[in-house]
């Protein structure tokens, strides 16, 4: 089989990679580039649970053919610790999440992340029902969802405060 | 307490946000090959013949697997061994398994699944209950009790009939609970592979590494010691991953054939046919009532869907009775039960296993009856609450109940006394408690071995660490085993390194099922801990010249006044002193006092209690339901973690919420022309309709604490308790916003529309089932209740060879 080859940045890395062009974005970075932290829960674009960010904006890896990511910057969760101003430590919404119970099991968590993170760039200070709006599409089956909006409430104020100092 | 009680991150908490939870399709190993499911079309057939020869030769392709390789059964119970890991010749539900493709990758593996030619001779399809009922042939199972009646159960704890017929008030409703599934965000996917010394090691998103471990060894006919079953941490279980799966035995066979790892995954598809989830149960509740709101007996029949295998049905089936008795006081109560094959994926056990169905209709029957006497829904129950340390009619033993509070918190929270039944049209607030288990007392396999084990290593540098088979599958048992650990050793719980749920290095633990890790984990991690802090201390009291029970372990230091030594140089005094430091903990739960057979399912250390409010908008233009608030306390004993016991209830009351409004594990007929075949409505996640953050209200959680002695710090579980009164409490809040019963689950708008209608035209306003069939329930087992001179044994009977 031909195998198709692009450039494209993943967490702030320039990558080239050759793959099967059938390949998605979801298979790309978790089969080709072993970037396992995005998970899959249909691969029909129902869950949330791949989504990664596109220049920034969440989008669901399983619907995107790897090929039409040429030349694009993508964000995944392994990414957001890094990309942090403070270092190496947690992106202040991940260690909200920690702290406040947002993650149960886990699975559905990375996706949550970058749709939070999304959100917060555009909205430093949503309102309960913009954060329960923006993440509608990823379904989380273990905490009924209170402690994850409590949590990206908490991670927003604590970027406020990061970016105060 | 320093760390129990207290407000914590988990102490998995960074891997999960950071996606370094290695999940088990994470498992990646040189020369992996990947394997794909042929699976039936047809609801039941027979397989005629199979021909893999174009799929063997098709390029990338290095095994084909059917039927033939597997001669051994296999099932969860051991008296339903119905499985095999690819049907031979009897295909029961679509998406029963009948052969695999080991490939160099999916896509290959794919294509050559369509390389398979399968003739099948289809077969008369079984599509309900009453079907299974009045059509004995074709049989499913010809291990079933009769036709394709699979177990049919039948007790009697005191006359209840009798009991009933006197009694001031009798009613008697029908309910049905439709089926739903469990919905993990996690495909189920394994990993299997041959070690270099030629031992089978198996990945697996599984709840139950020792079940699986056992199967396989069962089913490849080789040696357990041979075997490791690595339970990776689970992305959501809920019960979904308790059932030893198909394909674990399938890919083990195959790494072992081919001696490279094999992997599978199942599509979402894959994971609506694997099922197991909520049975769907028709009960019949006919309960008596004295004028002072008392129980006096209560008669309950029920009528379990098992779908096409036995799974853990028979214990579901005993479950949709046995936990009646411990909520409410019931001097006699009668039970019977059925459950049938259909030709559906087979159901299991999923949150609550069994007893949310009799759940609902007990609560929903509760509400009829105080609205019938007149009274408050809330004093009713309080006037009937089970005492603390009593035996149940079916010779339970309760212990601590802390329901009482429960009630009382809701209803004092929710304003309960100014607003039911005063809210307005379209606006209404119901009440319902629930109880569950805190661990089985019975073990799946019968033996008296210890049902969780714990054993423990320090270490000269200060490490901690704590091996245990028990599986973490979101609920936070790790972070349970490192605090109790922490607490009593005086250290820091993230200090503490957790080993769980590997068959090959650690203690054995039965499994994350029936609410049952922290109890038992948590005893046997007290009893490890404790012996290890009796060296400790024995060692750092000659250094500090005090008596040992005079040390305090706690912030990482064992000290006695301005004396004290770091939690490492106690052990290094330690080592110095014992040698190498370890030590092992076990748990048994006590024996119950039931002698009947039967009585083995029900007998629990403790119980949980809990109470919920509901409040409901009912658009009666619409048949609309729209839930603003929810509040729940929740009788969890001791709270081991806040932020963890907290996401467990209000999980699990979206998960009851959810169940309630929307979600069904439903079938339907395809037409004529396109084989009229059973085919499942909605395999999607878009399709099957779960709650999002839409739709999901506010909910105010109590946790109240009412130690038990049978617990870890007083600790009960919380993992499955809270979903139980959702569910009833959402549809007696319905019945005070607009005056209808929907006596059947989910309540859809269509349904409260047609209950509008049947009011509007003067009629009964309810929407439920009408009828319940004739089920041939044998004579009951017949044990005389503690008050009426029973010994928990069955009573001799002249007829007693006629009990089944």
């Amino acid at each position: 089989m031909t195998r198709a080859e692009i450039s494209l940045s993943v967490n702030g890395e320039p990558v080239e990679v050759t793959f099967a062009p059938y390949k998605t974005l979801l298979e790309l970075l978790r089969e080709d580039l072993a970037l396992t932290g995005t998970k899959h829960g249909c691969e029909l674009g129902e869950c949330g649970a791949c989504a990664v960010l596109i220049d920034g904006e969440p989008q669901l890896s399983c619907l995107l053919l790897a090929l039409e990511c040429a030349g694009r910057s993508v964000e995944t969760v392994e990414g957001m610790a890094e990309s942090w101003q403070s270092g190496a430590g947690l992106h202040p919404l991940q260690a909200a999440f920690a702290d406040l119970g947002a993650a149960q099991c886990g699975y559905c968590t990375p996706g949550i992340l970058l749709t939070a993170k999304a959100l917060l760039a555009h909205e430093p200070e949503p309102s309960r029902e913009r954060i329960q709006e923006a993440i509608s599409g990823n379904l989380c089956r273990c905490t009924g969802y209170q402690q994850i909006v409590e949590a990206i409430e908490e991670g927003a104020r604590r970027m406020a405060d990061e970016s105060h100092r | 307490m320093k760390v129990i009680g207290k407000p914590r991150r988990r102490v998995d908490g960074r891997a999960k946000v950071t996606g370094l939870t290695r999940f088990a399709d994470d498992v990646v190993l040189p020369r992996m090959l990947h394997m794909k499911m042929l699976r039936s079309p047809h609801p039941h057939a027979l397989i005629e013949s199979i021909d893999v020869s174009r799929a063997a030769a098709y390029a990338g392709v290095h095994l084909v697997l059917t039927g033939k390789d597997f001669p051994a059964s296999f099932g969860i119970l051991p008296i339903t061994q119905d499985e095999y890991p690819l049907a031979p010749e009897h295909v029961r539900y679509i998406g029963d398994p009948v052969a695999a493709v080991v490939a160099r990758d999916e896509q290959t593996a794919c294509e050559a699944l369509e390389l398979i030619e399968v003739r099948y001779q289809p077969l008369d399809t079984i599509s309900s209950p009453e079907e299974a009922l009045a059509k004995p042939e074709p049989r499913l199972h010809a291990y079933s009790e009769r036709g394709n009646i699979h177990r049919l159960q039948a007790f009697q704890f005191g006359d209840a009939d009798a009991a009933i017929a006197q009694s001031d008030y009798v009613f008697e409703d029908l309910f049905f609970y439709e089926g739903n599934t469990h919905l993990p965000i996690e495909q189920h996917a394994c990993v299997a592979a041959l070690d270099a010394d030629g031992k089978l090691t198996l990945w697996s998103s599984t709840q139950v590494p020792h079940y699986v471990h056992r199967a396989l060894a069962r089913v490849l006919q080789m040696p357990a010691s041979q075997i490791r079953v690595i339970a990776t941490p689970n992305g959501g279980g809920f019960g979904g991953k308790c059932d030893v799966c198909n394909h674990e035995m399938v890919a083990g066979k195959a790494a072992m054939m081919l001696g490279r790892p094999v992997k599978i995954c199942l599509t979402r598809e894959e994971v609506f046919y694997m099922h197991r989830g909520r049975h769907p149960v028709l009960m019949k509740f006919r309960t008596g009532v004295s004028k002072d709101g008392k129980l006096t007996g209560m008669h309950l029949q029920t009528l379990v869907d098992g779908g096409a295998y036995g799974s853990y049905g028979v214990a579901s089936t005993f479950y949709t009775g046995a936990l009646q008795t411990v909520t409410y006081e019931l001097p006699r109560y009668q039970f019977e039960a059925a459950r049938v094959f259909t030709n559906k994926p087979p159901c299991g056990p999923k949150r609550g296993h069994g007893t949310p169905q009799p759940r609902f209709g007990q609560e929903i029957q509760l509400d009829k009856i105080a609205e019938r006497l007149g009274k408050d829904p809330a004093e009713l129950r309080l006037g009937m609450l089970v005492k603390p340390n009593s035996l149940t009619a079916n010779w339970l033993k309760i212990g601590s109940i802390g329901l009482e509070q429960c009630i009382r918190t809701v209803v004092e929270r929710s304003d309960w006394k100014q607003r039911f039944r005063k809210m307005g049209p379209g606006r209404g607030l119901g009440l319902a408690c629930g109880s569950y288990l805190c661990g089985a007392g019975l073990p799946i396999y019968w033996n008296k071995m210890p049902q969780s084990g714990v054993q423990m290593l320090l270490d000269r540098s200060g490490q901690i660490t704590v091996f245990c088979g028990a599986t973490e599958i979101g609920q936070g048992s790790d972070d349970v085993l490192a605090a109790i650990v922490a607490e009593v050793l005086g250290v820091d719980p993230q200090e503490v390194r957790c080993i769980t749920g590997d068959t090959g290095i650690t203690p054995v633990d039965l499994g994350s099922y029936s609410s049952r890790v922290t109890v038992m984990m948590g005893n046997a991690a007290i009893h490890a801990a404790e012996k290890l802090k009796a060296m400790l201390a024995e060692a750092a009291a000659e250094e500090l010249e005090v008596v040992p029970d005079r040390l305090q372990f706690a912030n990482g230091h064992v000290s006695f006044d301005a004396r004290s030594l770091t939690f490492a140089e106690a052990v290094v005094l330690a080592e110095v002193k014992f040698g190498t430091l370890g030590a092992v903990g076990s748990y048994s739960p006590p024996r119950a006092p039931g002698r009947y057979k039967g009585a083995g399912v029900g007998p629990s250390p403790a119980y949980s209690y809990s109470a919920c409010v509901v409040e409901a908008e009912v658009d009666a233009a619409t048949g609309w339901i729209r839930i603003p608030k929810i509040w729940i306390a929740h009788d969890i004993g001791r709270t081991i973690n806040p932020v963890l016991a907290r996401g467990q209830v209000e999980g699990s009351v979206y998960m009851g919420l959810s169940e309630a409004l929307m979600e069904e594990q439903v079938f339907r007929r395809l037409p004529a022309k396109l084989s009229r075949a059973l085919v499942h409505k909605f395999p999607s996640l878009l399709e099957y309709k779960s709650i999002t953050s839409l739709d999901m209200p506010e909910v105010d959680t109590v946790l109240i604490e009412d130690p038990d002695p049978n617990c870890p710090f007083g600790a009960k579980e919380v993992g499955q308790g809270p979903l139980l009164p959702v569910m009833p409490a959402v549809a007696n809040a319905i019945y005070d916003a607009v005056g209808v019963r929907i006596d059947e689950l989910p309540i859809t708008p269509d349904k409260v529309m047609r209950a509008l209608e049947l009011k509007a035209a003067g009629k009964p306003a309810r929407v439920g089932p009408e009828h319940f069939p004739a089920v041939p329930y044998p004579a009951p087992i017949v044990v005389p209740p503690p008050w009426e001179g029973g010994d928990g044994k069955e009573a001799k009977r002249d007829d007693a060879a006629a009990v089944v």
